[in-house]
């Protein structure tokens, strides 16, 4: 009898297959708004100019050899990215306060500080501290953290549906009512999957509330430079913690600012207090790196510290990524544009005033569903759209087909078998959420792993 | 700019020890005596002393910058012209497993990152034993992997310090007591600290035993083609037990075969019952790997698929594995001769005997110390030498030094 006579069938992860549907999918007019890579106009893949140049400058470089990392990652990376995080002039670099884990792509940073946080935040043994997580926020999130050992992971109010932007009373709420020392994940602009962030002042309250009650402050950033095109505008509120005294940890990603998705390249950004306890805490996230990969991947580590570390390149990168980021706005002021042209019923104004690749669109998973098997444009069931999937070849078709799906009314409660993952729901922490009349479910993974109960996967 | 008036979040946190192998190296480049040698970690040096990127490897590079690749994610089970060529190159091309499907082999962040997707693997879906037997010694980074996995690791008798070799009969009489369903980790080939490899009619009993035990093996294979030159013969034990129908989890690592270590280059696979059985494995497999880090970095598994796929680079490639092996034998040989020249009368046959990267010299810890304050040798605690840091230039005072220290 086979070990793994009893292992059952994982259920996709959402986002890969949306693509891999897509992909099946022999319709010529499909369009792919699903995984969040970017894409040029002509809906390809770009490699940024900059980085082929530094790539070619790494292929005729012969001293360069394919030598182990240090543990900790390439050193020149390491503060280039935080440097880049909390800005060059940084008090907190100055006084040699912050250090910094190179990581496999921003879940890789994501993994190492949450593994240390279970171990060492709040006493030795953090598996009870509760984890607040965006309502909605990127699914991984809930896994990184639940696979680091954490048993309480908690949704926070973020997205009011019925406004269709941030739902601000609820935030302050829950930060009010989160017990002390609690664990809260903020995305640091160009918040996944909703694009809604919140404003300079809404961020002081944050700040404000955070620091009375206590409250442990983890950054994700993702998108530095890509959603508002301006490097240290996407990184003020991170700048802005720091100066406020916080010890925070910031996970950073290279895998959309540097189109290297492939080469894994992030950067766990480590404020503390002083250099002594940087240097305790970097130990032992250094105990942790090595039962998890040894030391990190060089290639793309070594592109992104040759760009940030010269003069020249760092501009021409900014100058890319800035690009990436005008279409993306481009995209949005004509999505909006072309569904108010339309006369689609609703309201549009959420689509520019979202920033980032991500939009919310208020469309429902029935909506969703209409979108994908009559229209062949394909989301996720969470109504969120990749811009970056967006042409000047294909919004006419999306924006004709957005029109189409509303006015429709396509509609009904949704159910949990709607969910066409094909296990029942368990439904451990549920959050319920208003938007467009339906109901969405928040569930969490804490114990969706185990062979005896089923879950299902409601990715964002 | 002022700092929160709280206490640090992390006053109690402690200084975690230095790395004992990863160590040996940071100590050694602070060391200023122009006659240091470095035998801790085990990367691959020329008989210069310096690393080596292999000549396949410049080529396969060469081929995919003209290709002018995209940088797309990659599955989250990684590149599959990697896959396939790392599953045959363990297991055989014509092997039944590969042929039927029911193997799933997934990219991971080489060896270090294929135990921990192993161990946790294991730990969530393998309930019926929490245990995890070692050979006595292993790698030092094996037990913290599978114990940060939730695993309790146990050992099993290996190494004879008697005999510097293989304590046989004590390995069988600790692998017969070992619980039903316990997971037994071997070593594929070129042992580990020690380089002590069992014999091939030592494995056929060992690979009895353990079916007779019902336990199940996990394979360390760290340096296919490395220890005997030969890619076959160093799968042969992996190989043998799959055939006499141990369904068994296997990790590979290319950052010593091919040079590829920062590249981070490896493979896990679980040769499962069917192919229905390897579709359930792969997509639990990816429910781990995804929240460590999403998917695996493509510049090194490109490089080895490219090697791996295209005729030409392969042979080079096995050429250059042979070389590598080659010369680490050669050192072993030069070791000894040196030594015996330098008037030493203790039997340093197993320095000849042993195989692989590594050298369980017999040197005890004070003899570690005092090699490495004295003569500036840097090395691991337990006695274990690096013979890729050995050198036509080196073997001489290295031999000194032993010497000085044991006679």
């Amino acid at each position: 009898m086979s070990i793994f006579a009893e292992v059952p069938q994982a259920p996709p992860v959402a986002v890969f297959k949306l693509t891999a549907d897509f992909r099946e999918d022999t319709n010529a007019q499909k369009v792919n708004l699903g995984v969040g890579a970017y894409r040029t106009d002509d809906c390809l893949p770009w490699v940024l100019p900059v980085v082929k140049k530094v790539e070619q400058m790494i292929v005729e470089d012969n001293s360069l050899n394919h030598e182990y990392l240090p543990i900790l990652g390439l050193p020149e990376l390491r503060s280039a990215a935080s440097k880049v995080a909390l800005g060059d002039d940084s008090p907190a670099i100055k006084d040699g306060r912050v250090g910094a884990v190179q990581a496999l792509g921003g879940t890789g940073a994501l993994r190492i500080g949450a593994e240390f946080l279970r171990r060492w935040y709040n006493g030795t043994n953090n598996t009870a501290t509760p984890v607040y997580v965006s309502a909605p926020t990127w699914e991984n999130h809930n896994a990184v953290f639940s696979d680091a050992g954490f048993k309480d992971i908690r949704p926070y109010h973020y997205w009011d549906g019925e406004k269709k932007g941030l739902d601000v009373t609820g935030i302050m709420d829950d930060l009010e009512n989160a017990p002390e020392h609690s664990i809260f994940v903020l995305h640091a602009c160009a918040h996944n999957p909703t694009g809604t962030d919140p404003t300079p002042d809404e961020w002081k309250t944050i700040s404000e509330v955070m620091k009375r009650r206590k409250l442990f402050v983890f950054f994700d950033s993702a998108y530095q430079g890509f959603a508002s095109g301006s490097l240290d505008k996407d990184a003020w509120a991170i700048r802005y913690f720091v100066s406020e005294g916080f010890e925070l940890l910031c996970a950073q990603s290279f895998s959309k600012n540097f189109g290297l998705y492939n080469e894994r390249v992030g950067n766990l950004t480590v404020v503390a207090q002083d250099k002594d306890n940087l240097a305790r805490v970097l130990s032992q996230m250094e105990k942790i790196v090595r039962t998890t990969w040894s030391n990190p991947p060089s290639q793309g580590a070594r592109i992104v510290a040759i760009t940030l570390n010269n003069p020249d390149l760092f501009i021409e990168w900014k100058g890319n990524v800035k690009t990436m980021a005008d279409r993306v706005l481009l995209m949005r002021d004509q999505l909006k544009a072309k569904l108010i042209a339309l006369g689609t019923p609703g309201t549009w104004d959420h689509i520019t005033q979202q920033i980032g690749m991500f939009s919310f669109t208020g469309l429902n998973p029935k909506q969703v569903q209409y979108m994908i098997k009559e229209k062949h444009v394909y989301l996720m069931a969470s109504g969120r759209i990749n811009m970056c999937g967006l042409t000047s070849k294909n919004i006419d078709y999306v924006a004709e087909s957005i029109h189409e799906t509303v006015s429709k009314e396509v509609t009904s409660h949704w159910t949990g078998s709607d969910i066409t993952v094909g296990l029942p729901v368990e439904r451990k922490r549920c959050v319920a959420r208003r938007s467009w009349g339906e109901i969405f479910t928040f569930i969490s993974f804490s114990d969706s792993l185990k062979m005896e109960k089923s879950c299902c996967f409601l990715s964002w | 700019m002022q700092v929160c008036d709280l206490l640090s979040w992390w006053s109690e946190v402690q200084m975690g020890p230095p790395d004992p192998i990863l160590g040996v190296s940071e100590a050694y480049k602070r060391d200023t005596n122009p006659k240091k040698i470095n035998l801790g970690v085990g990367a691959y040096r020329d008989d210069q002393g310096k690393p080596y990127v292999l000549s396949c490897v410049r080529k396969a590079e060469a081929q995919i910058a003209a290709k002018k690749l995209d940088k797309e994610y990659l599955a989250i089970g990684g590149l599959g012209d990697f896959t396939k060529a790392c599953a045959k190159l363990a297991l055989g091309d014509d092997n039944e497993v590969i042929k039927s499907g029911r193997n799933i082999t997934v990219q991971t962040i080489s060896g270090t990152g294929s135990l921990r997707i192993g161990a946790n693997f294991l730990s969530r879906f393998h309930t019926e034993a929490r245990d995890v037997y070692l050979p006595k010694p292993s790698w030092g980074n094996h037990t913290p992997i599978f114990r940060d996995a939730g695993m309790q690791l146990k050992a099993y008798t290996y190494y004879d310090p008697k005999t510097c070799g293989f304590d046989f009969q004590g390995a069988l009489n600790d692998i017969s007591k070992i619980p039903e369903k316990s997971v037994i980790m071997l070593h594929a080939c070129a042992h580990n600290p020690t380089g002590v490899d069992p014999r091939p009619e030592q494995w056929k009993e060992i690979a009895d035993l353990v079916k007779k035990r019902n336990l199940l093996v996990f394979f360390d294979m760290a340096y296919q083609g490395f220890a005997s030159g030969d890619i076959d013969r160093d799968a042969w034990a992996v190989r043998y037990f799959i055939e006499q129908g141990h369904n068994i989890v296997l990790s590979q690592s290319f950052a010593k075969n091919m040079g590829l270590y920062g590249e981070r280059v490896g493979g896990f696979t679980v040769v499962c019952k069917d192919a229905e059985e390897a579709k359930r494995v792969e997509s639990q497999l990816k429910i781990l790997i995804r929240p460590i880090y999403s998917n695996p970095p493509m510049n090194g598994a490109r490089i080895a698929a490219t090697i791996l796929n295209t005729p030409d680079l392969y042979k080079e490639w096995l050429g250059e594995v042979h070389g590598m092996a080659n010369r680490i034998i050669t050192m072993r040989e030069l070791l000894v001769a040196n030594l015996k020249k330098e008037g030493s009368t203790r039997n340093w046959k197993h320095v000849i005997d042993q195989i692989g990267m590594f050298c369980f010299t017999g040197l005890k810890p004070e003899q570690v110390e005092r090699l490495t304050k004295e003569f500036s040798v840097y090395m691991t605690k337990d006695g274990r030498i690096s013979m890729a840091g050995v050198t036509s230039g080196n073997v001489g005072y290295l031999a000194q030094g032993i010497h000085a220290v044991t006679k």
